[in-house]
């Protein structure tokens, strides 16, 4: 990155975040700031059970002697802990009254993306009519979960109603201890999702938090936690094509697999949170930590993440391969554009024998922006015949953008057998004539060279998410060629 | 009138490579474009599709009677007219299906005609490629991604095929072809030749010309159209070769 492109990322970045939303302060939050007391009283007003409210503590104590993490290819403003409420009242009220107060280039978006009406005002956060759609799509599908035993319901939910599930999971796989944002996601994580499939069960149909009530009030600090015990099958989704506003500058979440004997979790995510306008103020700093561990022998755990969004991105979606047979995958695409900076990228940890991993990251960067892949493969003493094969793209649009790989190979297995295979790549400008001159728009080109780009990625995607992934793709990069 | 240029100069990087030219073209005919290396054919054909890099410094070109230089590449295309590239490009991912249903159906928009569905979009696929002759398997394919030459340029064909247009450019699309795929491509582009439509064939060899007859030939020497005449022209430049263009050339301007 050269000196003026460093320069004028921390001018941005420390350009105040002046985004013009107006949240009546309700009488059910918590003040500003951070200590035990704040912590008990988060606890106290969630009406969780004590051995919750200590472990949110022992969280806090940890994460106060723990300093914030700066080894990341990106850079941002310090962040002022103490200037943040960490309890808000879970249903706020609507930000607008119709949607004709939303921003217009908002809502051209949503008709791009193809988003109903209805959902379009929910997205936006415009008061909606009593009755909608989808809350009785989801009632009526939480009843056929419940015939099957499955657990699908909102972390709150979970701490109250199935409290020896979550003591024995939670923390189990991202400990309190993990990290600087974990830790702090551990001692006030707002809410979140929590899935449990019993033995034997296949999920018959696609958990996304999109069918749980409310889920997109879950707050800056989400926590999520899903269980798949021995020859049972999920397939889970996350985020939204369309793109989420939030007056939460910071979110930091924990994702935590726990997959069994036999078991499989399939974990989708398409995140599209605001990146902040042309110049990248006010969008949203993202620092993730999402880890699944392969406990049983022939597990397996599937990332598939598509990130076209915020500002800042940190995230490292892992898997621990623990069980004998197991099986991790990591399929990424990350797009950045205009001011966008993303370090991304996956762990695959191999400690049982004959374990593999395939990672498959594409990266896109346009505009002025900075797309890192950070990956680290492990193979401990005992992970005999361990395997894995990464691939790692990078396609630039534009000269103005950077593309950075950091792959991490540590091996204490002599019979591992690990492949790495890197490539960077511009669109070329001889590639967007011969298009041009089959009739395709410059636009329409580049969106059929990335999308071709992107392929072996969207394939793993359910295929819903994956047009919509597609649509996405071509919006977030308008522009940025010609 | 289909095409028509008049006094075309055009630069590239600052070099004036086409320095007056000037050419008809009707419906129903073929033309050939030949000359030495470095006498601009290529150029020529990359102005007509609106190549960014080609600056036209003077001239006009004319295509079904509108100003073709006001029109950016893409609406040249959906006007009608199809470069067969010397060099086409690779681009992975893409399969050559995707890409030619996205074309069709942008000109197909652009013109006024509703979009193609799948079924009859294949079915055209299937009609076209027996027509170039091209294995199916090609059309899943990401374009020209591992193909052979030959097999690029037959591809070329085949989208020509499949697109339709008024008027299609070969540039030098003999160049590096064996004879079994010369008759192949050149036969092809004789089938698809109607009396509604036209074609440019920019070769530097006259075999092409063997398989494909034009009804007129053009010699293209230092950006300028020298001689023109039948198909007999062709012949006498295989048996002459470019010095005697050279050297008539040479006579003219002293």
């Amino acid at each position: 990155m050269s000196t003026t492109e460093t320069q004028k990322i921390e001018e941005l970045a420390n350009k105040e975040y002046e985004f013009g939303f107006v949240t009546d302060i309700e009488s059910d939050t918590l003040p500003k700031g951070l200590n035990e007391d704040i912590i008990r009283q988060l606890s106290a007003k969630k009406q969780e059970p004590e051995w919750m409210t200590e472990w949110r503590l022992k969280a806090y104590r940890h994460w106060l002697t723990m300093e914030e993490p700066h080894w990341s290819n990106v850079t941002f403003p310090p962040i002022d802990y103490q200037d943040i409420s960490y309890y808000s009242a879970p249903k706020s009220t609507p930000k607008y009254k119709s949607l004709d107060e939303v921003d217009p280039e908002l809502l051209n978006t949503y008709k791009k993306l193809g988003i109903p009406l209805e959902e379009q005002k929910i997205l936006a956060g415009v008061a909606v009519d009593a009755v909608f759609d989808s809350v009785s799509v989801a009632t009526t599908f939480k009843d056929k979960l419940n015939e099957m035993g499955i657990i699908f319901c909102s972390f709150s939910e979970a701490i109250r109603e199935h409290p020896d599930l979550v003591k024995k999971y939670l923390g189990s796989v991202v400990p309190y201890t993990d990290n600087y944002y974990a830790t702090l996601n551990s001692a006030v994580f707002s809410d979140g999702s929590f899935v449990y499939i019993p033995k034997g069960v296949r999920c018959p149909m696609e958990l996304s938090t999109y069918f749980r009530i409310n889920a997109a009030n879950t707050g800056q600090f989400e926590r999520t936690l899903i269980i798949a015990d021995d020859n049972a099958y999920v397939s889970y989704l996350e985020g939204c094509t369309a793109p989420m506003r939030d007056e939460n500058q910071l979110h930091a979440a924990v994702v935590e697999l726990v997959a069994l004997e036999n078991s499989q979790i399939k974990y989708s995510t398409v995140q599209n949170w605001y990146p902040g306008d042309k110049d990248g103020k006010g969008g949203i700093y993202n620092f993730v930590t999402k880890r699944g561990a392969c406990r049983g022998t022939n597990s397996k755990i599937s990332w598939t993440q598509v990130e076209t969004g915020s500002a800042i991105t940190w995230k490292y979606p892992s898997c621990i391969l623990q069980g004998d047979n197991s099986i991790g995958e990591f399929y990424s695409v990350a797009v950045t554009n205009n001011m966008q900076q993303a370090d991304t990228g996956t762990k695959m940890i191999h400690l049982g024998k004959n374990t593999r991993s395939t990672i498959v990251s594409k990266g896109i960067s346009a505009g002025r922006s900075n797309n890192s892949y950070r990956g680290l493969v492990r193979v401990g003493k005992k992970a005999e015949n361990a395997r894995n094969f990464s691939q790692c793209d990078s396609l630039l649009l534009g000269d103005k953008c950077g593309a950075h790989t950091f792959p991490y190979i540590e091996i204490d297995n002599p019979t591992a057998q690990v492949e790495h295979e890197a490539t960077t790549s511009k669109i070329g400008e001889d590639q967007i004539f011969y298009l041009n001159q089959r009739g395709i728009s410059t636009e329409d080109a580049v969106s059929l060279i990335v999308n071709g780009y992107c392929k072996e990625v969207f394939k793993e995607l359910p295929m819903e998410f994956a047009v919509e992934a597609q649509k996405l793709l071509s919006i977030s990069l308008e522009g940025s060629v010609g | 009138m289909l095409l028509e240029i008049k006094n075309l100069h055009a630069k590239v990087e600052g070099n004036e490579i086409l320095k007056g030219i000037n050419l008809k073209v009707d419906l129903g005919e073929v033309h050939a474009i030949m000359g030495p290396n470095g006498s601009g054919k290529s150029t020529l054909a990359s102005v007509l599709a609106g190549k960014e890099e080609y600056e036209v410094t003077e001239g006009e070109i004319w295509f079904k009677g509108k100003n073709l230089l006001e029109l950016n590449p893409e609406d040249r295309a959906r006007e009608g007219i199809f470069l067969a590239f010397q060099y086409p490009v690779e681009i992975p991912g893409v399969s050559n299906t995707n890409l030619l249903k996205t074309a069709v159906n942008e000109i197909r928009k652009y013109n006024g005609e509703e979009e193609l569905d799948s079924i009859d979009f294949l079915k055209l696929l299937k009609e076209k490629s027996k027509l170039v002759e091209l294995d199916q398997k090609f059309l899943s394919r990401s374009v020209n991604e591992g193909f052979s030459g030959g097999e690029k340029k037959r591809n070329e064909i085949f989208q020509m095929a499949v697109l339709n247009p008024k008027l299609a450019v070969l540039d030098e699309t003999d160049s590096g072809l064996d004879i079994d795929a010369l008759k192949i491509v050149a036969n092809g582009v004789n089938k698809l030749k109607t009396k509604d439509n036209a074609t440019i064939v920019v070769t530097h060899y006259q075999r092409l010309l063997d398989y494909i007859i034009p009804d007129f030939v053009h010699v293209l020497y230092k950006g300028k159209i020298v001689k023109s005449g039948g198909k007999e022209l062709a012949l006498e430049l295989e048996e002459k070769g470019y010095d005697w263009i050279k050297s008539d050339k040479a006579e003219i301007v002293a």
